[in-house]
């Protein structure tokens, strides 16, 4: 089974772009499943169904996402390799910004939009920085020269990925995706004992064991204040 | 001064600057603040950072070496302009949806020459463009191939940011950035690594004036042009400062610019451009019009010579139809046998 993992900011298109991309797939007679992660609430599982997409779904609720994805990607692994699928996609939505669920030998999709701003590429971290590929959407709402701008941005903070442009509505581009991401020859069966791509935070503080009251006194464990100094 | 994986933690941060200033804005771009640490190494510079704040930022130096050096080896080959100029791209047939071969057997498109593409909506006039982008060697749902100067194309054409075949203009022309059109241009013309910036710039924005209805100046927010100023700079800006060799237009709304001079600026620039229109004028303006059925190209005409008469008929009633609009936005009335201007 191929594994591709899909991050990037909410609302960026990611479940277009891969609606659009599993469409091609299947034309090759490949089959693919999706698990979707993500922290409140999502829709994107009937999206998934109603395209016939095998789908489950894991929200994260009072947990960080991110390290909600880690601890479970390797049973969602299992899922996909007994449901007998050719191309399983994790897709998750990049909450802080510093995280990136990466894993290293699988294959990391960024997807981000063109509406973000071009001074977007320089917030997201690893999750842009470290993929494979990044995805930008959303280009049929700015102009040509928005996208140059934007594109070579991505391309300074991760110029060893491939850089798409699709359009996340009609899938201009997604067919071309879709041949890059499946790879005979790869055949994931487990995620035991593979790595990272990069650390996630260590944070535990008060808050993180459900703290609600302000104040320094009621802070313990991890804590670092903001320099209001001039 | 050598730049692989083993040198570059060694290097002073002051020399990498100095032999590559485009890498002023790479270090910022990856937050890395250099500045009153210009004498150090990299190694040093991020040693003194600390592990602590290193994982603050999610600096981590092995990723950011790999990418130093991947960046300042396509800045090189960008910088190095002795590319492959495109002289011409060709089609080579494939199928269409129904998986019938298509009913031509080449198609060359020459630099400084117009295409309009006609069909139906769904025929597939926007999977052409969309071939013609990828550089499709047999491997989308019409199996077309594409040529670049009757050669099989480098692989780049398809990955590269900095060099990429086509530009486009998009159907929805509107701008998200909060800026004004002098500092937009200028932003595009730095990112593009254009040299006599002011220029360029200025040249730029009288262009978009002469396409545009009504004028802008250098210091109007781009989020308030109009339509047709927004089109108008928008095109002028793909066709001076865009690298691309080919423009493809896919059914834009021409409301609003003048689009003979529009097309003849992105001629001007030696561009090959290809329109999917529904158009009559634009796709009488073309040297040839390519007819889409059922996702193949069913015929390849040649704009003749009758029909270049009626185009200037249609442009005439199109005179007629601006002015019309021009006299009742400024409250005159119209008159029957009034001489157009
Ligand atoms: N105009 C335009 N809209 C797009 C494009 N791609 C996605 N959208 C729209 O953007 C919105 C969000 O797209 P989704 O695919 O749901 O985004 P997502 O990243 O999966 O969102 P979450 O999973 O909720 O984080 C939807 O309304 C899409 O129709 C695009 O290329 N152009
Ligand atoms: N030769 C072909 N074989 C298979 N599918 C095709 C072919 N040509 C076009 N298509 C598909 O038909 C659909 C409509 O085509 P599109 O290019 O969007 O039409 P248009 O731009 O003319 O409205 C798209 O999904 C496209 O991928
Ligand atoms: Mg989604
Ligand atoms: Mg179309």
């Amino acid at each position: 089974m191929n594994l591709i993992t899909v991050s990037g900011p909410p609302s960026s298109g990611k479940t277009s772009v891969i609606l659009k991309t599993i469409e091609s797939l299947k034309k090759r007679g490949l089959s693919v499943a999706v698990a979707k992660f993500d922290c409140l609430y999502t829709d994107d599982d009937v999206l998934y169904k109603n395209a016939g997409v095998p789908v489950k779904k894991g929200l994260s609720g009072a947990l960080c996402p991110d390290h909600y994805f880690v601890s479970n990607v390797e049973e969602v692994t299992q899922w996909g390799y007994k449901s007998g699928v050719d191309v399983l996609i994790s897709e998750s939505a990049g909450l802080c910004n510093r995280c990136s669920p990466y894993i290293k030998g699988i294959k990391a999709i960024c997807v981000i939009d063109n509406l973000s701003g071009i001074n977007t590429p320089k917030k997201i971290g690893p999750m842009l920085k470290s993929a494979d590929i990044v995805v930008i959407t959303k280009g049929d709402i700015v102009s040509q020269a928005e996208r140059e701008v934007f594109a070579s941005r991505v391309n300074s903070v991760n110029p060893k990925a491939t850089i798409m442009h699709i359009n996340g509505l009609t899938g201009q581009g997604s067919f071309e995706l879709s041949t890059l991401i499946y790879d005979e020859k790869d055949n994931i069966d487990t995620l035991k004992g593979k790595e990272l791509r990069f650390p996630m935070p260590s944070a535990l503080c008060s808050y993180c064991l459900g703290e609600t009251r302000i104040g320094e006194s009621y802070q313990m464990g991890n804590i670092r204040k903001i320099n209001l100094e001039d | 001064m050598l730049i692989n994986l083993k040198t570059i933690p060694n290097l002073i941060i002051e020399d990498l600057l100095l032999e590559y200033p485009f890498l002023d804005s790479f270090f910022s771009n990856n937050n890395i603040v250099y500045q009153g640490n210009e004498g150090k190494s990299l190694a040093d510079y991020f040693d003194d950072l600390g592990q602590e704040h290193r994982e603050d930022m999610a600096i981590d130096p092995d990723l950011f070496y790999q990418q130093l050096v991947e960046f300042v080896k396509q800045m090189i080959s960008f910088l190095g302009k002795d590319n492959e100029i495109v002289e011409s791209i060709t089609i080579l047939p494939g199928n269409d949806k129904s998986g019938i071969a298509e009913g031509f057997t080449k198609l060359e498109i020459k630099k400084g020459q117009i295409i309009s593409i006609v069909g139906p909506t769904g025929s597939g006039k926007s999977r052409l463009l969309g071939d013609i982008e990828w550089v499709a060697q047999a491997d989308t749902p019409t199996n077309r191939r594409i040529l670049i100067n009757n050669d099989k194309p480098d692989p780049k054409w398809r990955f590269s940011t900095s060099d990429k075949l086509v530009a486009q203009l998009s159907q929805n022309m509107n701008f998200v950035m909060d800026l004004s059109v002098y500092q937009f241009v200028e932003l595009h013309a730095e990112s593009r690594l254009v040299e006599n910036r002011e220029e360029v710039i200025a040249n730029i924005i009288k262009k978009a004036n002469d396409l545009a209805g009504e004028k802008f100046s250098p210091h109007t927010p781009i989020t308030s042009l109009s339509g047709g100023q927004s089109r108008a700079l928008m095109i002028a800006d793909t066709a001076i400062l865009s690298k691309s060799p080919i423009i493809l237009i896919d059914e834009i709304e021409n409301a609003g610019i003048d689009r003979k001079r529009a097309l003849n600026l992105l001629l001007s620039e030696n561009k090959i451009v290809l329109m999917a229109t529904h158009d009559p004028i634009l796709a009488l303006m073309a040297d040839k019009r390519i007819v889409i059925k059922n996702g193949g190209i069913s015929k390849v005409i040649e704009t003749t010579i009758e029909e270049r008469q009626i185009l200037s008929t249609l442009e005439e009633l199109d005179k007629k139809i601006l002015s019309y609009r021009r006299k009742l936005r400024s409250g005159e009335r119209l008159l029957e046998e009034e001489s157009i201007h």
